[in-house]
């Protein structure tokens, strides 16, 4: 059915004068015009602001128009900066490793094992519901179980299992890593179990009447299939923990670094330029890497 | 395939989602009865006591700030947002149907709102309306702020909507002479409502929870998620969680009657049908 629509929407139909399904060209320039007016207002127009402040001058009050490559070279030559993207990355990349292989498992889990359209959706619905609450309440809500006293080393000091709480548990990279699994993890379940989902089941029979065993399957089969998903749970967890200052600043104790906490320290201090011109380095480093991971994945397959 | 064994695998898989759920729900769980805390208990157990004192602090002493205020601001702007995002997605949706001039570019434009660091998009905002001399506001850089959010969820909840959408509906449609708008309100709409439903869910709890695209573009007055991150920096007593425990459970009722509504819609049609 969509194939013959799209065929006939691919080329002119010049014979067919009635109005096709889908509506007219116009029609659709006028029904993208409010998306186009609010992306272009609220982000194209900001992140050229972004990049046109990134190359003022400023004082301890205001911004001053002037054009100044100062701001860049402050940036990369503190090794402050150098760092603390070093950090921002490092975190980026834990955190990828681990919600990859729970978002990879937990998919698998919901698509293959368990059976039921039902019950597949029941516990997907499961895993995706706190999104929709507050991320800061969510990291908060770590203090009870991680703190000096917390569930944690409470647990453990009654077992003799340690004889000081630990003290890594709360604001620490640990504390750090921690939340961002638990808040990002369902943004590699979704594009994965929707991945998955879409495999022809037959395909996975034929591996196993070949003879292919478990892990065969998963590396030949289901690895290869769920390759978008993949990618596009990746782009969305490096984006999110590179940008990220909410948890950082919560788990982090206030002695923790980040990238955004870095601009946002500087935009406290109304250092907006310099805030900026990190921003710039910021985007484009993410950028990058989302370029490189689109070479490997194609995202419109998906849709 | 046997469909009645399950194998070793499930069993393990099944270990691990048990444990994910935990690890997802505890963490809430523990601060939900961390907040019915006695008046002398602290941020961590024991319990001392069981009382809704924090709850009373929360409504009666200024140690939130202007929460009132806070919370009517972040409710009139989740609305606001939900409006829009069901407008914007919804058109968006029916336009990316079919391709247009442009409609490639616009395409990466909503991925890059979603993928574009949210601080980024704060900041550009905040200096965009400094340097135009506009003060920013919830209802002004703050609403757009948030929209870009929102609606690139709400376009892809559009597109999985369509990719299942029988176009045969709108064409017979078309063939018993109803226009544009009629096909839309009286055969579209219908169809793809419970899809509807999860746009307004997506733009009302997103936006109600926003907190760093709403940072730099809020202006004067705070929304919630803004005093919320405020308090945590500053406020030392299980208060806190009496207010997560409100904001979670506001939230959890908000998707109880989304999901519920879609249950209906979807009822409903199915009886129609049958």
């Amino acid at each position: 059915m969509s194939t013959t629509t799209d065929t006939a929407a691919a080329r002119p139909a010049a014979s067919v004068k009635k109005a096709r399904p889908g509506g007219s060209s116009a029609g659709a320039w006028l029904l993208a015009t409010p998306l186009a007016i609010v992306l272009g207002i609220f982000l194209v127009i900001p992140i050229l602001m972004l990049v046109i402040v990134s190359f003022l001058d400023y004082n301890s009050v205001q911004i001053l128009w002037s054009f100044v490559v100062q701001n860049y070279i402050d940036a990369v030559s503190s090794s402050a900066t150098w760092e603390t993207f070093a950090v921002t990355l490092k975190y980026a990349v834990i955190t990828w490793a681990i919600t990859l292989f729970l978002g990879f498992w937990l998919s698998y889990f919901l698509a293959f094992e368990v059976r039921g359209a039902a019950w597949q959706m029941g516990l997907f619905l499961v895993c995706s519901i706190p999104f929709l609450t507050s991320n800061i309440i969510r990291t908060i809500s770590w203090i009870p179980a991680l703190g000096r006293n917390g569930i944690v080393n409470s647990v453990l000091l009654h077992f003799h299992l340690i004889h000081q709480p630990l003290t890594f548990l709360l604001y620490s990279q640990f504390a750090i890593i921690l939340a961002f699994v638990h808040l990002n993890t369902l943004f590699m379940v979704t594009p994965i179990f929707n991945s998955m989902m879409r495999i022809d089941r037959t395909l996975i029979e034929a591996a196993r009447d070949n003879g292919a065993g478990f892990w065969q399957t998963i590396v030949n089969v289901i690895l290869p299939l769920s390759k978008t998903g993949i990618g596009i749970g990746t782009i969305f967890v490096i984006t999110l923990v590179m940008g990220d200052f909410v948890s950082v600043s919560i788990m982090g104790g206030g002695q923790s670094a980040s990238v955004g906490i870095m601009i946002q320290n500087e935009m406290s201090q109304l250092q907006y330029p310099a805030a900026a011109a990190n921003a710039v380095i910021l985007l484009a480093i993410v950028l990058i890497m989302v370029f490189l991971i689109l070479r490997v994945v194609d995202i419109r397959k998906e849709l | 395939m046997n469909r009645d064994r399950h194998g070793k695998s499930f069993y393990i898989l099944a270990a691990l989602f048990a444990a994910f759920v935990l690890f997802l729900y505890g963490p809430i769980a523990t601060i939900v009865i961390l907040s019915f805390q006695g008046p002398n208990g602290g941020l961590t157990f024991p319990m001392r006591g069981f009382s809704f004192h924090w709850f009373h602090a929360l409504f009666q002493q200024q140690m939130v700030g202007d929460f009132g205020g806070a919370i009517t601001r972040s409710l009139i702007l989740a609305f606001m947002v939900m409006v829009a995002n069901v407008v914007i997605s919804v058109a968006g949706g029916m336009a990316f149907r079919r391709r247009f001039a442009g409609s490639t570019f616009l395409f990466y434009l909503v991925i890059a709102s979603l993928i574009v660091p949210s601080i980024l998009v704060s900041l550009g905002i905040g200096l965009l309306f400094s340097q135009l001399g506009i003060d920013p506001a919830w209802y002004s850089s703050a609403f757009g702020a948030q929209l870009t959010w929102t609606i690139p969820f709400g376009l892809l909840i559009m597109f999985a909507v369509f990719n299942r959408f029988n176009k045969s509906w709108e064409e017979a449609a078309r063939d018993l002479g109803a226009g544009p708008w009629r096909s839309f309100t009286n055969v579209i709409l219908p169809i793809i409502l419970p899809g509807v439903v999860g746009i307004a869910l997506f733009g009302f709890s997103l936006s109600y929870d926003e907190y760093p695209r709403t940072m730099m573009t809020a202006g004067d007055s705070n929304t919630l998620p803004l005093e919320i991150f405020a308090m945590t920096a500053n406020v030392t007593t299980p208060v806190i969680y009496a207010l997560g425990t409100l904001t979670t459970a506001f939230s959890a009722l908000i998707i109880i009657v989304a999901m519920t509504s879609m249950a209906i819609i979807r009822r409903r049609r199915a009886a129609k049908l049958g």
